[in-house]
């Protein structure tokens, strides 16, 4: 593996080595002293030409606690607000001699150019393109399921996970549908139909518009951010509706199992797809998924340039 | 390649009963099939399984005598062979001082030296006792000493977790040939060897069988 760019290029056992090495990088998390000289003398380039928080600082985190060198780069106060193009700024990378880039980017398969092309010799790291994919985010979600409900197993085989809200736009869901599937877990899709993608159907999952008859059934829910920024028309009449439909609150949490997990990528849109009441309640996980990113994300990082250089051409 | 016995000639490092004596040449390392296919490989038998459990049960009395007893001990093996050796040391000094002496794991791949040198290694479990090592007698348990390398890793994994009293280091087998400035406290063999040789320790968690055995490219 020399890039992490989609986790359609993934096989199950790398996925599983990911989330082992991301367990025993946990503890060390768990420790009095979170750093390690592992990756010393080397350079990780944060690439973000689109907003974020909690992957940047996350991969920055974990980058750190690894004892690599930083250098965060965001579109806004850089060349790229100037109009630099990405092979220009790609370039640059290479000349100052980057070993990784983390890439955030508004265009799908801005992370693929940079890895396809010569431009850099570094290892690429997609931290999310476009509604293409994020896969570090869908690596982080398998692990707190695994953490709580896979009961030491390596797998998720028998779980079932629902993913709700807003797929179309949705990277998050993308690469969760495609890993939580490869991990042997059964993925329903709840949503309403206009925010939803064509070909749906030859996805890996299962689909139901009624979120109250898929509830009493999963062992996770995943509720998604309505990505209103991406929405250039009207896909559903107002936020009340969309609420009362599809948002998680707290007479809904009632019928989940006793066992099962809230899940939510961040950042939430509280009062629209999940209120505040279960986002705080203690089901949620969503706070432990952000400190697992860190842990998976110092997994990447050591599975990508901890070892030694791979031969020009074996992927 | 068929495998065939031949006698080895008096090799000086095979102490063993004479039928241990004998060197057998199989056609790949048992360890690792692939790595060896189609090479002849010369093997003789340094340490059997006997052998192996007296070296241990020597190793636990001569740590709990050096360390007036077993009150302040902490065993801590290091993956994959050194973590089952210190669990078998542990239950024999368990047994010997009727009490439970902690034991755990130490992994030291991610302060290693050569990480550049290889492909990305897997991390294996640490998994420090309760009693954590915090002031104790820390003893590092290892299956071959060999450069030190893996030692000196592991003097640093160490330092992450806490500041013990002391460490000290048992290991099964010393080969010799220290790239660094360190000794073991506790050895179970000392197998004075060449750098064209290769120690391959085997044990019965893992492997199916207890055996420690000396290959050689060519025949001794």
């Amino acid at each position: 593996m020399k890039h992490l760019l989609s986790i359609a290029n993934l096989s199950a056992q790398e996925a599983i080595g990911i989330l082992d090495t991301a367990t025993e990088l946990a503890r060390i998390n768990d420790g009095q002293i979170k750093k390690l000289p592992t990756l010393r003398g080397r350079t990780v380039v944060n690439l973000f030409a689109e907003d974020s928080t909690r992957t940047r600082i996350s991969f920055e985190a974990a980058a750190k606690r690894l004892s690599a060198d930083v250098i965060n780069f965001s579109a806004k106060g850089s060349s790229i607000s100037k109009g630099e193009s990405l092979k220009d700024t790609a370039m640059t990378l290479q000349a100052m001699g980057a070993d990784a880039v983390v890439i955030r980017h508004s265009a799908s398969g801005a992370a693929q150019r940079l890895a396809d092309n010569q431009w850099m010799s570094g290892a690429v790291i997609n931290a999310g393109d476009g509604t293409h994919e994020h896969p570090s985010q869908a690596l982080l979600d398998a692990f707190t399921i695994r953490k709580h409900l896979g009961k030491g197993s390596k797998d998720l085989q028998g779980l079932h996970v629902a993913i709700v809200g807003d797929i179309l736009h949705s990277r998050v869901a993308r690469s969760n549908i495609l890993l939580l599937s490869l991990l042997g877990a059964k993925v329903t899709l709840v949503a309403p139909p206009t925010l939803l993608p064509i070909d749906i159907e030859k996805w890996p999952c299962t689909l139901s518009y009624d979120l109250d008859e898929v509830l009493p059934y999963v062992d996770a829910v995943m509720m998604l951010r309505v990505q209103q920024e991406r929405m250039t028309e009207l896909f559903f009449p107002n936020a009340r509706e969309y609420s009362r439909y599809y948002g998680l609150n707290s007479q809904r949490m009632k019928s989940l199992k006793q066992s099962a997990i809230i899940m939510h990528p961040g950042p939430m849109n509280r009062g629209l797809e999940i209120s505040a009441q279960v986002a705080d309640s203690a089901r949620s996980v969503i706070t432990e998924q952000v400190s697992n990113g860190v842990s998976v994300r110092m997994a990447i990082l050591y599975v990508l340039l901890a070892g030694a250089p791979l031969e020009v051409g074996s992927i | 390649m068929k495998p065939t016995v031949v006698a080895a000639k008096g090799a000086s490092f095979c102490l063993s009963t004479p039928a241990h004596r004998d060197a057998i040449v199989r056609s790949a390392s048992f360890n690792n099939p692939s790595r060896e296919v189609g090479k002849e490989i010369y093997m003789s038998i340094a340490l059997s399984a006997e052998d192996i459990s007296r070296a241990l049960t020597r190793i636990s009395h001569e740590i709990l005598e050096r360390n007036h007893g077993s009150a302040n001990i902490v065993l801590l093996g290091i993956p994959t062979r050194g973590a089952h050796l210190a669990a078998r040391i542990a239950e024999i000094m368990s047994k010997i001082e009727a009490t439970n002496i902690p034991c755990g794991t130490l992994d030291i791949t991610l302060h290693r030296d050569d990480l550049r040198l290889r492909p990305p290694r897997a991390i294996m479990p640490t998994l420090i006792p309760a009693t954590g090592i915090e002031d104790k007698d820390v003893i590092l348990v290892d299956d071959v000493l060999f450069s030190g390398r893996t030692i000196r890793s592991a003097l640093d994994a160490l330092g992450e977790v806490g500041r013990p009293k002391t460490v000290q280091l048992a290991v099964l087998v010393d080969r010799g040939h220290r790239e660094l400035p360190i000794k073991a406290d506790f050895v179970g063999k000392n197998l004075p060897s060449s750098l064209e040789q290769s120690i391959r320790v085997s044990l019965t968690e893992i492997d199916g069988r207890d055996e420690v055995v000396i290959e050689n490219r060519v025949q001794p």
